[in-house]
Protein backbone atom coordinates (compact mmCIF):
# COMPACT_ATOMS: atom_id res chain seq x y z
CA UNK A 1 0.00 0.00 0.00
CA UNK A 2 1.49 3.31 -1.06
CA UNK A 3 1.11 6.68 0.55
CA UNK A 4 1.77 10.32 -0.31
CA UNK A 5 4.64 11.71 1.75
CA UNK A 6 5.73 15.35 1.79
CA UNK A 7 9.44 15.88 2.12
CA UNK A 8 11.58 19.00 2.02
CA UNK A 9 15.02 18.09 0.74
CA UNK A 10 17.68 20.76 0.18
CA UNK A 11 14.96 23.42 0.31
CA UNK A 12 12.95 21.76 -2.41
CA UNK A 13 9.52 20.40 -1.74
CA UNK A 14 8.70 16.88 -2.93
CA UNK A 15 5.49 14.92 -2.89
CA UNK A 16 6.49 11.28 -3.00
CA UNK A 17 4.07 8.46 -3.71
CA UNK A 18 5.81 5.57 -2.02
CA UNK A 19 5.61 2.64 0.40
CA UNK A 20 5.58 3.97 3.95
CA UNK A 21 7.84 1.19 5.21
CA UNK A 22 10.69 2.36 3.03
CA UNK A 23 13.48 4.10 4.92
CA UNK A 24 14.43 7.69 4.17
CA UNK A 25 17.62 6.35 2.57
CA UNK A 26 15.59 4.22 0.17
CA UNK A 27 13.23 7.06 -0.67
CA UNK A 28 16.07 9.52 -1.29
CA UNK A 29 17.93 7.11 -3.54
CA UNK A 30 15.11 5.29 -5.29
CA UNK A 31 12.19 7.71 -5.41
CA UNK A 32 14.02 11.04 -5.57
CA UNK A 33 17.10 9.77 -7.43
CA UNK A 34 19.30 11.54 -4.91
CA UNK A 35 21.99 8.87 -4.93
CA UNK A 36 24.67 11.03 -3.30
CA UNK A 37 23.63 9.58 0.06
CA UNK A 38 25.28 6.17 0.26
CA UNK A 39 24.05 2.87 1.61
CA UNK A 40 26.61 0.91 3.55
CA UNK A 41 25.55 -1.42 6.34
CA UNK A 42 21.90 -0.28 6.43
CA UNK A 43 21.94 -1.23 10.12
CA UNK A 44 23.19 1.97 11.75
CA UNK A 45 26.78 0.83 12.03
CA UNK A 46 28.71 2.85 9.44
CA UNK A 47 27.39 6.41 8.99
CA UNK A 48 27.56 6.33 5.16
CA UNK A 49 23.87 7.29 4.99
CA UNK A 50 24.15 10.35 7.29
CA UNK A 51 21.91 13.27 6.32
CA UNK A 52 21.06 16.42 8.27
CA UNK A 53 17.52 16.69 9.60
CA UNK A 54 16.59 20.00 11.25
CA UNK A 55 20.26 20.68 11.88
CA UNK A 56 21.12 17.27 13.34
CA UNK A 57 23.16 14.56 11.60
CA UNK A 58 21.02 11.39 11.58
CA UNK A 59 21.21 7.99 9.89
CA UNK A 60 18.78 7.87 6.99
CA UNK A 61 18.86 4.06 6.90
CA UNK A 62 16.98 4.04 10.22
CA UNK A 63 14.63 6.99 9.69
CA UNK A 64 11.06 6.60 8.45
CA UNK A 65 10.08 9.35 5.98
CA UNK A 66 6.62 9.77 7.54
CA UNK A 67 8.33 10.84 10.76
CA UNK A 68 10.28 13.64 9.09
CA UNK A 69 7.49 15.26 7.08
CA UNK A 70 7.78 19.00 7.64
CA UNK A 71 11.45 18.77 8.61
CA UNK A 72 14.34 20.34 6.72
CA UNK A 73 16.34 17.50 5.21
CA UNK A 74 19.81 18.22 3.83
CA UNK A 75 21.79 15.80 1.71
CA UNK A 76 25.20 16.03 0.08
CA UNK A 77 23.55 17.26 -3.14
CA UNK A 78 22.61 20.48 -1.35
CA UNK A 79 26.13 21.34 -0.21
CA UNK A 80 27.27 23.30 -3.25
CA UNK A 81 25.52 26.65 -3.57
CA UNK A 82 25.22 28.68 -6.79
CA UNK A 83 27.60 26.31 -8.52
CA UNK A 84 30.27 26.84 -5.87
CA UNK A 85 31.51 24.00 -3.68
CA UNK A 86 31.00 24.20 0.07
CA UNK A 87 34.16 25.00 2.12
CA UNK A 88 34.12 21.37 3.30
CA UNK A 89 34.06 20.06 -0.25
CA UNK A 90 36.95 22.38 -1.13
CA UNK A 91 39.08 21.36 1.83
CA UNK A 92 38.36 17.65 1.24
CA UNK A 93 39.61 18.03 -2.32
CA UNK A 94 42.60 20.18 -1.42
CA UNK A 95 43.82 17.88 1.33
CA UNK A 96 42.97 14.62 -0.41
CA UNK A 97 40.53 13.61 2.31
CA UNK A 98 38.77 11.06 0.11
CA UNK A 99 40.15 7.82 -1.27
CA UNK A 100 37.42 5.59 -2.68
CA UNK A 101 34.96 8.29 -1.59
CA UNK A 102 32.22 6.00 -0.36
CA UNK A 103 32.16 7.38 3.17
CA UNK A 104 32.60 10.97 1.99
CA UNK A 105 28.95 12.12 1.69
CA UNK A 106 28.27 10.87 5.23
CA UNK A 107 31.47 12.45 6.54
CA UNK A 108 30.58 15.76 4.88
CA UNK A 109 27.11 15.82 6.40
CA UNK A 110 28.33 14.97 9.93
CA UNK A 111 31.02 17.61 9.49
CA UNK A 112 28.59 20.24 8.19
CA UNK A 113 26.27 19.78 11.18
CA UNK A 114 29.31 20.09 13.44
CA UNK A 115 30.84 23.24 12.02
CA UNK A 116 27.47 24.95 11.94
CA UNK A 117 26.72 24.14 15.57
CA UNK A 118 30.13 24.73 17.17
CA UNK A 119 32.73 27.42 16.69
CA UNK A 120 35.47 26.36 18.99
CA UNK A 121 36.61 23.16 17.30
CA UNK A 122 39.72 21.13 17.95
CA UNK A 123 40.80 17.80 16.45
CA UNK A 124 39.44 15.87 19.44
CA UNK A 125 35.96 17.39 19.07
CA UNK A 126 36.05 16.65 15.35
CA UNK A 127 37.07 13.04 16.04
CA UNK A 128 34.18 12.64 18.45
CA UNK A 129 31.67 14.18 16.06
CA UNK A 130 32.82 11.89 13.26
CA UNK A 131 33.00 8.79 15.44
CA UNK A 132 29.84 7.38 13.89
CA UNK A 133 31.28 7.57 10.37
CA UNK A 134 33.53 4.73 9.33
CA UNK A 135 36.07 5.03 6.54
CA UNK A 136 37.14 1.66 5.16
CA UNK A 137 40.10 3.28 3.40
CA UNK A 138 41.02 4.71 6.83
CA UNK A 139 42.12 8.14 5.74
CA UNK A 140 40.93 9.63 9.02
CA UNK A 141 43.87 11.99 9.60
CA UNK A 142 43.22 13.92 6.39
CA UNK A 143 39.48 13.97 6.96
CA UNK A 144 39.98 15.53 10.38
CA UNK A 145 42.43 18.10 8.99
CA UNK A 146 40.01 18.96 6.21
CA UNK A 147 37.15 19.51 8.64
CA UNK A 148 39.33 21.72 10.81
CA UNK A 149 40.38 23.79 7.80
CA UNK A 150 36.80 24.19 6.61
CA UNK A 151 35.58 25.12 10.07
CA UNK A 152 38.07 28.00 10.20
CA UNK A 153 36.90 29.20 6.82
CA UNK A 154 33.25 28.79 7.86
CA UNK A 155 33.90 30.91 10.96
CA UNK A 156 35.57 33.68 9.05
CA UNK A 157 32.79 33.82 6.44
CA UNK A 158 30.03 33.88 9.06
CA UNK A 159 31.93 36.58 10.96
CA UNK A 160 32.21 38.78 7.87
CA UNK A 161 28.61 38.17 6.87
CA UNK A 162 27.46 39.25 10.34
CA UNK A 163 29.43 42.45 9.82
CA UNK B 1 19.26 -3.48 0.04
CA UNK B 2 18.40 -4.80 3.46
CA UNK B 3 14.79 -3.66 3.62
CA UNK B 4 12.22 -3.38 6.39
CA UNK B 5 9.34 -5.82 6.13
CA UNK B 6 6.04 -4.09 5.27
CA UNK B 7 4.13 -2.51 8.16
CA UNK B 8 1.81 0.38 8.78
CA UNK B 9 3.09 3.27 10.87
CA UNK B 10 0.62 4.63 13.40
CA UNK B 11 1.43 8.02 14.88
CA UNK B 12 -0.66 8.73 17.98
CA UNK B 13 -0.47 12.19 19.56
CA UNK B 14 -1.21 11.05 23.10
CA UNK B 15 -0.45 8.11 25.38
CA UNK B 16 -4.14 7.27 25.59
CA UNK B 17 -4.29 6.96 21.81
CA UNK B 18 -1.13 4.82 21.77
CA UNK B 19 -2.59 2.43 24.34
CA UNK B 20 -5.87 2.27 22.47
CA UNK B 21 -4.02 1.35 19.27
CA UNK B 22 -2.10 -1.36 21.10
CA UNK B 23 -5.36 -2.74 22.49
CA UNK B 24 -6.83 -2.79 19.01
CA UNK B 25 -3.90 -4.50 17.29
CA UNK B 26 -2.48 -6.63 20.12
CA UNK B 27 0.49 -8.78 19.16
CA UNK B 28 0.42 -7.41 15.63
CA UNK B 29 1.70 -4.06 16.88
CA UNK B 30 4.97 -2.95 18.48
CA UNK B 31 5.98 0.36 20.01
CA UNK B 32 8.82 2.27 18.43
CA UNK B 33 10.72 5.23 19.88
CA UNK B 34 13.97 5.98 18.06
CA UNK B 35 13.79 2.67 16.20
CA UNK B 36 17.57 2.33 16.38
CA UNK B 37 17.29 -1.10 17.99
CA UNK B 38 14.02 -2.19 16.47
CA UNK B 39 14.60 -1.30 12.79
CA UNK B 40 17.90 -3.19 12.42
CA UNK B 41 16.17 -6.16 14.06
CA UNK B 42 13.21 -5.84 11.70
CA UNK B 43 15.54 -5.67 8.71
CA UNK B 44 17.04 -8.96 9.87
CA UNK B 45 13.51 -10.33 10.36
CA UNK B 46 13.80 -10.77 14.09
CA UNK B 47 10.51 -8.89 14.32
CA UNK B 48 7.81 -8.52 11.67
CA UNK B 49 5.00 -6.51 13.24
CA UNK B 50 2.18 -5.40 10.97
CA UNK B 51 1.79 -2.14 12.85
CA UNK B 52 4.32 0.16 14.48
CA UNK B 53 3.04 2.56 17.11
CA UNK B 54 5.39 5.57 17.09
CA UNK B 55 5.89 7.08 20.53
CA UNK B 56 8.05 9.91 19.16
CA UNK B 57 5.25 12.43 18.70
CA UNK B 58 3.97 12.13 22.27
CA UNK B 59 5.06 15.34 23.97
CA UNK B 60 4.65 14.00 27.50
CA UNK B 61 7.42 11.46 26.99
CA UNK B 62 10.09 14.03 26.22
CA UNK B 63 9.89 16.02 29.44
CA UNK B 64 12.54 16.29 32.14
CA UNK B 65 11.35 17.37 35.56
CA UNK B 66 13.73 18.23 38.41
CA UNK B 67 11.95 17.80 41.74
CA UNK B 68 13.03 15.55 44.65
CA UNK B 69 15.52 14.03 42.29
CA UNK B 70 14.75 13.89 38.63
CA UNK B 71 12.09 12.41 36.40
CA UNK B 72 13.20 11.77 32.84
CA UNK B 73 10.66 11.02 30.13
CA UNK B 74 11.31 7.77 28.29
CA UNK B 75 11.34 9.64 24.98
CA UNK B 76 14.27 11.91 25.88
CA UNK B 77 17.18 11.26 23.51
CA UNK B 78 20.42 9.75 24.79
CA UNK B 79 22.21 12.83 23.49
CA UNK B 80 20.09 15.07 25.76
CA UNK B 81 20.67 12.76 28.73
CA UNK B 82 24.43 12.80 28.09
CA UNK B 83 24.61 16.59 27.84
CA UNK B 84 22.13 17.64 30.53
CA UNK B 85 24.05 19.70 33.14
CA UNK B 86 21.95 18.52 36.12
CA UNK B 87 22.32 14.87 35.14
CA UNK B 88 26.05 15.35 34.58
CA UNK B 89 26.42 16.83 38.04
CA UNK B 90 24.16 14.60 40.12
CA UNK B 91 23.94 11.37 38.13
CA UNK B 92 27.33 11.27 36.44
CA UNK B 93 27.17 7.54 35.74
CA UNK B 94 23.99 8.07 33.71
CA UNK B 95 25.33 10.91 31.55
CA UNK B 96 28.51 8.90 31.02
CA UNK B 97 26.65 5.74 30.03
CA UNK B 98 24.27 7.59 27.69
CA UNK B 99 27.26 9.35 26.09
CA UNK B 100 28.97 6.02 25.45
CA UNK B 101 26.06 4.40 23.63
CA UNK B 102 26.78 3.69 19.95
CA UNK B 103 27.61 6.82 17.91
CA UNK B 104 26.74 10.55 17.84
CA UNK B 105 24.02 10.11 15.20
CA UNK B 106 22.42 7.17 17.02
CA UNK B 107 22.45 9.02 20.34
CA UNK B 108 20.42 11.81 18.74
CA UNK B 109 17.92 9.25 17.41
CA UNK B 110 17.81 6.71 20.25
CA UNK B 111 15.86 7.35 23.44
CA UNK B 112 16.48 6.52 27.08
CA UNK B 113 13.30 4.42 27.23
CA UNK B 114 14.29 2.47 24.13
CA UNK B 115 17.73 1.92 25.61
CA UNK B 116 16.24 0.46 28.78
CA UNK B 117 14.04 -1.91 26.73
CA UNK B 118 16.71 -2.77 24.17
CA UNK B 119 16.61 -6.37 22.91
CA UNK B 120 19.10 -8.86 24.34
CA UNK B 121 21.99 -9.78 22.06
CA UNK B 122 23.82 -12.92 20.92
CA UNK B 123 26.27 -13.74 18.13
CA UNK B 124 23.85 -16.37 16.83
CA UNK B 125 20.87 -14.01 16.89
CA UNK B 126 22.15 -10.66 15.61
CA UNK B 127 22.57 -12.00 12.10
CA UNK B 128 20.51 -11.58 8.99
CA UNK B 129 17.83 -14.02 7.96
CA UNK B 130 19.84 -16.15 5.48
CA UNK B 131 22.68 -16.53 8.04
CA UNK B 132 20.31 -17.72 10.75
CA UNK B 133 18.47 -19.95 8.35
CA UNK B 134 21.57 -21.67 7.04
CA UNK B 135 22.84 -22.50 10.52
CA UNK B 136 19.38 -23.43 11.75
CA UNK B 137 17.20 -21.02 13.70
CA UNK B 138 17.71 -20.72 17.45
CA UNK B 139 15.22 -20.60 20.29
CA UNK B 140 15.05 -16.82 20.47
CA UNK B 141 13.53 -16.61 17.01
CA UNK B 142 11.98 -19.29 14.81
CA UNK B 143 13.90 -22.30 16.26
CA UNK B 144 14.04 -24.53 19.31
CA UNK B 145 17.71 -24.96 20.15
CA UNK B 146 20.28 -22.71 21.81
CA UNK B 147 23.54 -22.69 19.86
CA UNK B 148 25.47 -21.25 22.77
CA UNK B 149 24.57 -24.03 25.19
CA UNK B 150 22.67 -26.83 23.50
CA UNK B 151 21.32 -28.26 26.71
CA UNK B 152 20.14 -24.90 28.00
CA UNK B 153 16.39 -24.78 28.54
CA UNK B 154 16.44 -21.00 28.16
CA UNK B 155 17.96 -18.42 25.87
CA UNK B 156 21.17 -16.87 27.21
CA UNK B 157 21.26 -13.74 25.04
CA UNK B 158 22.96 -10.83 26.78
CA UNK B 159 21.44 -7.68 28.25
CA UNK B 160 23.40 -5.05 26.33
CA UNK B 161 22.02 -1.72 27.47
CA UNK B 162 24.56 0.76 28.80
CA UNK B 163 22.00 2.64 30.89
CA UNK B 164 20.31 -0.40 32.48
CA UNK B 165 23.05 -1.25 35.05
CA UNK B 166 23.33 2.46 35.88
CA UNK B 167 19.63 2.51 36.73
CA UNK B 168 20.20 -0.30 39.25
CA UNK B 169 23.13 1.54 40.80
CA UNK B 170 21.14 4.79 41.03
CA UNK B 171 18.03 3.12 42.56
CA UNK B 172 15.80 4.15 39.70
CA UNK B 173 12.07 3.58 39.59
CA UNK B 174 10.46 2.94 36.21
CA UNK B 175 6.94 4.21 35.59
CA UNK B 176 4.84 2.01 33.33
CA UNK B 177 1.46 2.84 31.87
CA UNK B 178 -0.76 0.10 30.54
CA UNK B 179 -4.36 -0.30 29.52
CA UNK B 180 -5.24 -1.44 33.03
CA UNK B 181 -3.20 0.80 35.26
CA UNK B 182 -0.11 2.86 35.90
CA UNK B 183 2.53 1.27 38.11
CA UNK B 184 6.00 1.93 39.42
CA UNK B 185 8.62 -0.78 39.44
CA UNK B 186 12.18 -0.82 40.75
CA UNK B 187 14.80 -0.99 38.00
CA UNK B 188 16.16 -4.33 39.25
CA UNK B 189 12.66 -5.82 39.16
CA UNK B 190 12.03 -4.64 35.61
CA UNK B 191 14.59 -7.10 34.24
CA UNK B 192 14.73 -10.88 34.42
CA UNK B 193 17.46 -13.35 33.54
CA UNK B 194 15.90 -14.85 30.43
CA UNK B 195 17.16 -13.88 26.97
CA UNK B 196 13.68 -14.04 25.43
CA UNK B 197 11.47 -12.71 28.22
CA UNK B 198 14.00 -10.23 29.53
CA UNK B 199 11.53 -7.57 30.71
CA UNK B 200 8.84 -7.90 33.36
CA UNK B 201 6.58 -5.68 31.34
CA UNK B 202 3.17 -6.53 29.96
CA UNK B 203 3.10 -6.20 26.17
CA UNK B 204 0.73 -3.23 26.25
CA UNK B 205 2.71 -1.31 28.88
CA UNK B 206 4.65 1.76 27.83
CA UNK B 207 7.67 2.81 29.86
CA UNK B 208 6.73 6.46 30.32
CA UNK B 209 9.42 7.80 32.61
CA UNK B 210 12.32 7.04 34.87
CA UNK B 211 12.49 8.51 38.32
CA UNK B 212 15.81 8.89 40.12
CA UNK B 213 15.96 9.76 43.83
CA UNK B 214 17.81 12.80 45.04
CA UNK B 215 21.52 11.92 45.16
CA UNK B 216 23.39 14.87 46.60
CA UNK B 217 26.54 13.67 48.34
CA UNK B 218 26.78 10.57 46.15
CA UNK B 219 29.32 9.93 43.43
CA UNK B 220 28.56 7.69 40.53
CA UNK B 221 30.70 6.23 37.77
CA UNK B 222 30.13 4.01 34.73
CA UNK B 223 32.86 2.02 32.95
CA UNK B 224 32.31 0.24 29.65
CA UNK B 225 34.30 -2.44 27.87
CA UNK B 226 34.02 -2.78 24.09
CA UNK B 227 36.35 -3.39 21.18
CA UNK B 228 36.33 0.06 19.59
CA UNK B 229 35.94 3.40 21.33
CA UNK B 230 32.68 4.01 19.47
CA UNK B 231 29.62 2.30 17.92
CA UNK B 232 30.07 -1.04 19.70
CA UNK B 233 27.64 -2.37 22.28
CA UNK B 234 29.04 -3.04 25.75
CA UNK B 235 30.75 -6.38 26.28
CA UNK B 236 30.78 -5.42 29.94
CA UNK B 237 29.47 -2.46 31.93
CA UNK B 238 30.19 -1.56 35.55
CA UNK B 239 28.08 1.06 37.31
CA UNK B 240 28.78 2.30 40.82
CA UNK B 241 27.23 4.84 43.13
CA UNK B 242 28.66 5.53 46.58
CA UNK B 243 28.22 7.95 49.45
CA UNK B 244 31.08 8.62 51.85
CA UNK B 245 30.96 10.76 55.00
CA UNK B 246 33.52 13.50 55.80
CA UNK B 247 35.93 10.94 57.20
CA UNK B 248 35.78 8.89 54.05
CA UNK B 249 33.67 6.15 55.64
CA UNK B 250 31.39 4.47 53.15
CA UNK B 251 27.74 5.06 54.11
CA UNK B 252 26.07 3.59 51.06
CA UNK B 253 27.24 1.74 47.98
CA UNK B 254 25.58 0.15 44.99
CA UNK B 255 27.47 -1.71 42.30
CA UNK B 256 25.76 -3.16 39.23
CA UNK B 257 27.06 -5.04 36.21
CA UNK B 258 25.79 -4.97 32.66
CA UNK B 259 26.29 -7.42 29.78
CA UNK B 260 27.15 -10.34 32.07
CA UNK B 261 23.82 -12.18 31.75
CA UNK B 262 20.36 -11.69 30.28
CA UNK B 263 19.63 -9.05 32.92
CA UNK B 264 21.72 -6.35 34.57
CA UNK B 265 22.74 -7.55 38.04
CA UNK B 266 23.08 -5.79 41.35
CA UNK B 267 26.18 -6.94 43.22
CA UNK B 268 24.79 -6.51 46.72
CA UNK B 269 27.34 -8.67 48.54
CA UNK B 270 30.18 -6.75 46.94
CA UNK B 271 28.69 -3.40 47.97
CA UNK B 272 28.11 -4.61 51.53
CA UNK B 273 31.81 -5.24 51.96
CA UNK B 274 32.41 -1.49 51.73
CA UNK B 275 29.77 -0.32 54.22
CA UNK B 276 31.01 1.32 57.40
CA UNK B 277 34.60 1.13 56.22
CA UNK B 278 37.11 3.47 54.70
CA UNK B 279 37.72 1.75 51.37
CA UNK B 280 41.39 1.29 50.52
CA UNK B 281 42.68 -0.49 47.46
CA UNK B 282 42.64 -3.93 49.15
CA UNK B 283 39.02 -3.53 50.16
CA UNK B 284 38.08 -2.29 46.68
CA UNK B 285 39.81 -5.31 45.12
CA UNK B 286 37.95 -7.63 47.49
CA UNK B 287 34.60 -6.05 46.65
CA UNK B 288 35.34 -6.17 42.92
CA UNK B 289 36.31 -9.83 43.19
CA UNK B 290 33.06 -10.56 45.01
CA UNK B 291 31.13 -8.85 42.21
CA UNK B 292 32.96 -10.82 39.54
CA UNK B 293 31.55 -14.07 40.97
CA UNK B 294 28.14 -13.01 39.67
CA UNK B 295 29.32 -12.82 36.08
CA UNK B 296 28.83 -16.01 34.13
CA UNK B 297 29.59 -14.86 30.62
CA UNK B 298 28.85 -17.22 27.73
CA UNK B 299 30.65 -17.36 24.43
CA UNK B 300 28.06 -15.28 22.57
CA UNK B 301 29.41 -11.74 22.38
CA UNK B 302 32.48 -10.05 21.00
CA UNK B 303 35.84 -10.78 22.70
CA UNK B 304 37.31 -13.87 24.26
CA UNK B 305 35.44 -15.50 27.12
CA UNK B 306 38.37 -15.81 29.53
CA UNK B 307 39.34 -12.20 28.98
CA UNK B 308 35.81 -10.98 29.54
CA UNK B 309 35.59 -12.87 32.80
CA UNK B 310 38.89 -11.41 34.03
CA UNK B 311 37.80 -7.91 33.11
CA UNK B 312 34.77 -8.01 35.41
CA UNK B 313 36.81 -7.45 38.57
CA UNK B 314 39.14 -5.04 36.76
CA UNK B 315 36.27 -2.82 35.58
CA UNK B 316 34.38 -3.10 38.87
CA UNK B 317 37.47 -2.02 40.76
CA UNK B 318 38.17 0.86 38.37
CA UNK B 319 34.60 2.11 38.73
CA UNK B 320 34.70 1.78 42.54
CA UNK B 321 38.10 3.48 42.86
CA UNK B 322 37.02 6.40 40.71
CA UNK B 323 33.72 6.86 42.54
CA UNK B 324 35.47 6.72 45.92
CA UNK B 325 38.27 9.08 44.90
CA UNK B 326 36.03 11.77 43.38
C1 LIG C 1 25.20 0.27 15.45
C2 LIG C 1 24.47 0.30 16.76
C3 LIG C 1 25.19 0.41 17.94
C4 LIG C 1 24.55 0.42 19.16
N1 LIG C 1 25.30 0.52 20.29
C5 LIG C 1 24.70 0.52 21.49
C6 LIG C 1 25.49 0.64 22.68
O1 LIG C 1 26.71 0.80 22.63
N2 LIG C 1 24.85 0.58 23.88
C7 LIG C 1 23.50 0.44 23.97
O2 LIG C 1 23.00 0.42 25.08
N3 LIG C 1 22.73 0.36 22.87
C8 LIG C 1 23.30 0.41 21.63
N4 LIG C 1 22.52 0.33 20.49
C9 LIG C 1 21.08 0.07 20.61
C10 LIG C 1 20.16 1.26 20.52
O3 LIG C 1 20.57 2.16 19.53
C11 LIG C 1 20.07 2.02 21.82
O4 LIG C 1 19.91 1.13 22.89
C12 LIG C 1 18.92 3.02 21.81
O5 LIG C 1 18.93 3.78 22.98
C13 LIG C 1 17.56 2.38 21.67
O6 LIG C 1 16.58 3.39 21.78
P1 LIG C 1 15.45 3.59 20.68
O7 LIG C 1 14.60 4.71 21.14
O8 LIG C 1 16.04 3.73 19.34
O9 LIG C 1 14.72 2.19 20.81
P2 LIG C 1 13.70 1.48 19.81
O10 LIG C 1 14.46 0.78 18.75
O11 LIG C 1 12.64 2.42 19.39
O12 LIG C 1 13.06 0.41 20.79
C14 LIG C 1 13.78 -0.66 21.36
C15 LIG C 1 12.77 -1.64 21.97
O13 LIG C 1 12.10 -1.06 23.07
C16 LIG C 1 10.70 -0.95 22.82
N5 LIG C 1 10.35 0.39 23.32
C17 LIG C 1 10.89 1.56 22.91
N6 LIG C 1 10.41 2.58 23.65
C18 LIG C 1 9.56 2.02 24.56
C19 LIG C 1 8.76 2.57 25.62
N7 LIG C 1 8.78 3.87 25.91
N8 LIG C 1 7.99 1.71 26.34
C20 LIG C 1 7.98 0.39 26.06
N9 LIG C 1 8.73 -0.19 25.09
C21 LIG C 1 9.51 0.64 24.34
C22 LIG C 1 10.50 -1.17 21.35
O14 LIG C 1 9.27 -1.78 21.08
C23 LIG C 1 11.67 -2.07 21.02
O15 LIG C 1 11.35 -3.40 21.33
C24 LIG C 1 23.14 0.34 19.23
C25 LIG C 1 22.41 0.24 18.04
C26 LIG C 1 23.05 0.23 16.82
C27 LIG C 1 22.24 0.13 15.58
S1 LIG D 1 21.57 -17.55 23.62
FE1 LIG D 1 20.97 -19.36 22.44
S2 LIG D 1 18.75 -19.16 22.13
FE2 LIG D 1 19.52 -17.17 22.82
S3 LIG D 1 19.91 -16.02 20.96
FE3 LIG D 1 21.84 -17.04 21.47
S4 LIG D 1 21.79 -19.00 20.40
FE4 LIG D 1 19.73 -18.18 20.36
S1 LIG E 1 24.00 2.68 5.92
FE1 LIG E 1 23.12 3.78 7.55
S2 LIG E 1 24.63 3.57 9.08
FE2 LIG E 1 25.42 2.27 7.54
S1 LIG F 1 37.41 7.03 1.41
FE1 LIG F 1 36.95 4.96 1.08
S2 LIG F 1 35.61 4.53 2.74
FE2 LIG F 1 36.39 6.45 3.26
Amino acid sequence: MKKLINLTVNNEHHEVWTSPHKTLLEVLREDLQLTGTKHGCELGECGACTVIIDGEPLLSCLVLPSEVEGCQIETVEGLAQHGKPHPLQKSFVELGAAQCGYCTPGMLMSAKALIESEDDLDPQKIREALSGNLCRCTGYAKIIEAVEKASLEHQSTTETSHG
Amino acid sequence: MLRLPPFELLQPATLAEALELKKQHGEDAMYTSGGTDLYPNMKRRQFEPHFLIALKGIEELSRIEIKNGIRIGAGVSLDKVANHPFIQEHYTALSTAAGLVSSPQLRKMGTLGGNLCVDTRCTYYNQNYPWRKSLGFCMKKDGDICWVARSSPKCLAVSSSDCAPVMLALEADFILLGNEDQRTIKAEEFYQDDGIHYLRKKPDEVLISISLPEKSGWNSVYKKLRRRGTIDFPVLGAAVSVRLDEDGICQDARLALGAVSSAPVLASKASEKLLGKKPDSDLIQAAAYEASKLAKPMDNTDMNLGYRKKMVSVFASRALSEAIAS
